[in-house]
């Protein structure tokens, strides 16, 4: 009897802490969305990596997913602690999108094909390229003045990062929500 | 060839190694088209004639760039033995070449956006309601100063005070006021929580409070227990004022914000 009350108790607790980390995750509360390890262990206590993995489960059936993007740029097999604390967690898409789905969340073809490009070849470079380097691969397909438009929407979403030298970076949004193995062996293996 | 003549050239040179460097740097080139060692044969070659501070900070810039492309060197080696690597010329190649519409199918394959919600809860409206309601007018807030053109003439003991010269006595009684209630909340444990003991009905109070007990610690009528690890914080009446030390005076803020004060008052009323 007190064993079954204890496990409801435990049930009620992780009910409680996941909807709480789905609120900190889901709301932007500061300049860039998502929630940091600390700030999760902070709010949902020292086990919060199990709270995010139950909540990982539950948006399964909803097609989306928690994102964990690590302080370097690495992926982990089995993070430490301080990994996790310092990392970056994210809920995004779980599934692929079709071209049908680009619509519905505002992005035009030419806009999105014009942010594959300025990704692949920044990634291809090492993650650097000047501007005008980019610049031109853009305007051969899309017109002059909605590369310029083009170029600033990408580094207001955080898509990319600019220096005082003109230097094009990738952002900290790439990071987050772009496999970017997967984009240049897709691009390598397309047949033309 | 005459002394100004070299010196002319000598400076020619360094500047065409440190513009060759920036031009590798900038547009991304194979940092190892540049050859280091015939770089620094020249800075060698040169060094010994350079006299003229101008020339010696060109000299150090021209070797601070040519370090610069050995990192560059170190990196591109690096990023090659890396799984992400694939020609850069491929790359550009097949981005030259796919449609628009191919590269956006390329692209939705490999992306997967951040869902976020921007949302005015209950919550976050009940809490804006609360605070929205303890806001003091700004008619009230930025009362405007009203300058008045007066004759010299003799100041009062109270105009001084007013004007921060002279210490208030009824300021000081105040805090020997709080200073009492702080000994008698105290109990026989001889602390009290910190917001237990600042804490009032409504904010403001809770404000003029913190700041009275603010003072209870500087003039040493109480002190401080910091407990870091369970992030509490108890304040201790003393049984008389201690006088100031010569030993650096140390400062610990402590943040009294309207949020907090809700938590508090919450609790109390539970």
């Amino acid at each position: 009897m007190a064993k079954a009350s204890k496990r409801i108790g435990r049930k009620r607790r992780y009910a409680t802490m996941l909807k709480k980390a789905a609120q900190l995750i889901f709301y932007r509360r500061h300049i860039e969305p998502g929630v940091k390890g600390w700030e999760l262990r902070k709010r949902l206590g020292s086990d919060y990596p199990k709270v995010i993995a139950l909540l990982d489960e539950y948006l399964r059936s909803i097609g989306l997913t928690v994102k964990t993007v690590f302080e370097d740029e690495s992926s982990p097999e089995n993070p430490t602690i301080d990994q996790l604390d310092k990392a970056r967690f994210y809920i995004t898409l779980r599934e692929e999108l079709g071209l049908e789905d680009m619509k519905f969340m505002g992005w035009r073809i030419d806009d999105l094909a014009g942010l594959a490009v300025s990704l692949a070849y920044i990634i291809s470079k090492g993650g650097k390229a000047p501007r005008k380097d980019v610049e031109s691969l853009l305007k051969m397909k899309i017109p002059e003045w909605r590369v310029e438009m083009n170029l600033s929407r990408y580094l207001r979403m955080g898509y990319l990062m600019e220096d005082e030298n003109e230097q094009l970076y990738l952002g900290w949004r790439v990071g987050a929500e772009v496999d970017q193995k997967k984009l240049i062996d897709l691009l390598l293996e397309y047949e033309i | 060839m005459s002394g100004k003549h070299s010196r002319r050239l000598v400076r020619e040179e360094l500047r065409r190694i440190i513009e060759l460097c920036r031009a590798v740097e900038n547009k991304g080139l194979n940092p190892f088209r540049v050859n280091v060692n015939d770089l620094i044969a020249v800075i060698r070659l040169y060094f010994p004639r350079l006299e003229d501070p101008e020339d010696l900070s060109l000299d150090a810039e021209a070797l601070n760039q040519i370090a610069s492309i050995i990192k560059m060197q170190s990196e591109w080696v690096k990023r090659r033995a890396t799984s992400l690597y694939r020609d850069p010329f491929l790359i550009e190649e097949k981005l030259r070449r796919l449609s628009t519409q191919d590269l956006t199918e390329i692209f939705l394959k490999t992306w997967h956006p951040i869902v976020e919600l921007e949302q005015v809860t209950i919550g976050s409206l009940r809490m804006a309601m609360d605070y929205w309601e303890s806001l003091t007018p700004l008619s009230e807030r930025w009362k405007e100063e009203e300058f008045l053109k007066v004759m010299t003439e003799r100041t009062t003991r109270e105009e001084l005070v007013k004007q921060g010269f002279l210490r208030d006595e009824a300021f000081l009684s105040e805090i020997e006021k709080i200073w009492m209630e702080l000994k008698k909340d105290a109990g026989s444990e001889g602390k009290i929580d910190y917001w237990d003991f600042i804490g009032a009905d409504s904010y403001e109070e809770t404000i003029e409070r913190a700041y009275l007990t603010s003072f209870l610690v500087t003039y040493g009528y109480a002190s401080l227990e910091i407990q870091p690890l369970e992030e509490k914080i108890f304040i201790k009446p003393n049984e008389k004022p201690f006088p100031k030390t010569s030993s650096q005076p140390v400062s610990f803020p402590i943040s009294v914000d309207y949020e907090r004060w809700r938590e508090w008052r919450k609790r109390q009323r539970e």
